[in-house]
């Protein structure tokens, strides 16, 4: 009973491909809020197709075993997506990475040793040549998304410190087992009969990168390296695609591919650097201790809690700036509590989003969203940029490179040509911060808090709310 | 299918996912990284087969502990992405 690729029924191939178009479908739905529930839909059915025509065009020996595997896998993701709080996506995203990453490990290796399985070795046993490059490139690359997805993880989720770890020579060492790796696969291919080490190594040194990649790399950057790693895991999907033949993998992994090279692009041009940069890491570690120095005796004003009801009870058109320490605080509630108070006094209430706000592509957004803020008055940067100047108040909670003016004028600033919320253009700025003496995660200053217009309100940033919304009765 | 055929499939898959994915609205950044997650565990494809096969022995576990490690990820990815597009409303229409 040999199950050679070639010979799966032309019937099968079909329905690979329509579960491949569903999933096209399934990203083509995010297009708009109201599109994208059917579009999740297409998604699911999509990969139900997918799953029973595997079933359905092979000889199924351990069914139990597998309906096991799925139910028990099933079962933990179902409990987790439905008890894990929306702050947390970022690390859950980061997780889910990790285990696709794994998942595209083990099924490479599995090829490696049951080769007839998959169809894709000789009548003497040996792998073809061309499924060892994809095989080798599959379980790299599964390798590298797997334990940079854990290093990701723990750092998102406060297991690892945020701050980038900076090893002697990691450009070097980076380089090395790079090439390493490169290198052996190439070997693998090239080797009419190649030993199995070789494989194994380079399951082990793409791990090793894996880890080494991400380590240097710190919090705020890691928009880049979700959106990255997404890429990679699609990269992995694409490659073990091309091992089994498989249209519907091949389709899913070119999609997912792409979907995290734009998203890491998108990221990178809104923090005005290159992909390069932010993969060599470091960012915020060197510049940090000369940007505080410069901080400390310049006159800042502080205003209470009442000042700010005032404020902008008073006004006609407020502008919410939502950033990280927002999603910290886990004030998102009490902020739309706030913002209905305005609305019902008849202020105009919107909300600008940074694309790099919070730690993840579109994290804003979402914690919005929880908190029933409606869509359609979120704005993106460059939809909302230019109303700051007709707004009475910008309210900034826990965003802070994001806002800061240096990025426009300052050419020795570290963020400078970052593309950043013109808030103090706002009749009055009101910022919201722990306290004077931090500084941004870019490590510098932030000109915004000297100027005249700006107001500072020193607290948690859900407490302040909190007060300002009693403030408001 | 020769070497090709599968290639012309993934670049124009590339094509297709470039234009559709600069199509999503950046407010929905977060569950397409949801969703992407959980279609890329398609992989349970090779997963199922190497759990299936009869042959190594070893291979058909590390099969089946893709299946249940993909599974994670469809149901869970899936499921999060439904409860996160629940969220998005529109504003109420003011009577």
């Amino acid at each position: 009973m040999e199950h050679v690729a070639s010979a799966v029924p032309a019937w099968a191939l079909l329905a690979y491909l329509v579960s491949g178009v569903l999933f096209i479908l399934a990203l083509r739905g995010l297009s708009s809020p109201e599109t994208s529930r059917a579009g999740n839909r297409y998604g699911m059915i999509g990969m139900g197709l997918a799953v029973a025509t595997t079933l359905a065009t092979h000889e199924i020996a351990s069914l139990p075993e597998i309906a096991a595997a799925i139910i028990l896998g099933g079962g933990v993701g179902f409990v987790v997506a439905r008890r894990i709080a929306m702050t947390a996506m970022p690390q859950l995203v980061a997780a889910f990475h990790s285990l696709v990453g794994l998942a595209a490990v083990l099924v490479a290796a599995a090829a490696f040793l049951n080769p007839q399985a998959f169809g894709i070795a000789g009548a003497d046993g040996e792998i073809f040549a061309v499924s060892r490059v994809e095989m080798g490139l599959g379980i790299a690359i599964g390798a590298i998304t797997f334990s940079g997805s854990v290093i990701a993880f723990l750092k998102l989720n406060g297991n690892m410190s945020g701050a980038p770890i900076l090893l002697p020579l990691r450009h070097v060492i980076n380089l090395g087992t790079l090439v390493g790796i490169l290198g052996l696969i190439a070997w693998f291919t090239l080797e009419p009969s190649p030993d199995a080490w070789i494989f194994w190594t380079v399951t082990g040194l793409a791990f090793l990168i894996g880890f080494l990649l991400i380590i240097p790399i710190g919090g705020a950057d890691m928009p880049v390296v979700v959106s990255m790693l997404n890429s990679y895991s699609g990269w992995a999907a694409a490659a073990m695609g091309f091992t089994l033949q498989n249209t519907a993998m091949i389709i899913t992994g070119a999609l997912v591919g792409s979907s995290g090279a734009i998203l890491s692009y998108i990221m990178c041009r809104a923090m005005n650097r290159s992909f390069i940069s932010v993969i060599a890491g470091g960012f915020g570690a060197e510049a940090g201790p000369a940007g505080a120095a410069a901080a400390i005796d310049r006159p800042w004003k502080r205003g209470s809690a009442e000042d700010a009801a005032f404020l902008m009870q008073n006004a006609e058109k407020v502008i919410i700036v939502p950033g990280y320490g927002m999603a910290v605080a886990q004030a998102q509630h009490v902020l739309r509590e706030m913002g209905d108070k305005l609305k019902h006094q008849g202020v105009d209430v919107r909300y600008a989003i940074h694309p790099v706000a919070g730690r993840m592509p579109g994290h804003m957004n979402v914690l919005l969203a929880e908190a029933n803020v409606p869509y359609d008055e979120v704005f993106e940067l460059e939809d909302i940029n230019t109303d700051f100047g007709q707004a009475d108040v910008a309210f900034v909670i826990g965003a802070n490179d994001v806002t800061n003016p240096a990025a426009k004028t300052d050419t020795s600033s570290p963020i400078y040509g970052m593309p950043v919320l013109d808030v103090e253009k706002a009749k009055t700025v009101l910022f919201i911060k722990r306290s004077m003496g931090g500084v941004g995660y870019a490590g510098v200053d932030n000109e915004l808090f000297y100027r005249d217009n700006t107001m500072m309100l020193l607290a948690d940033a859900k407490k302040m709310v909190e007060e300002i919304v009693k403030a408001m009765d | 299918m020769d070497f090709i055929s599968i290639l012309s499939i993934f670049v124009m898959a590339c094509f297709v996912g470039y234009y559709v994915v600069w199509s999503v609205t950046p407010a929905l950044h977060t569950p397409l990284m949801a969703v992407t997650n959980a279609i890329s565990s398609v992989i349970i494809v090779g997963a199922l087969i190497a759990a299936l096969a009869a042959g190594s022995g070893l291979a058909k576990w590390l099969g089946l502990v893709a299946v249940a490690l993909a599974s994670v990820n469809i149901f869970g990815g899936f499921a999060v992405t439904q409860r996160m597009l629940a969220m998005y409303k529109k504003k109420e229409k003011k009577g």
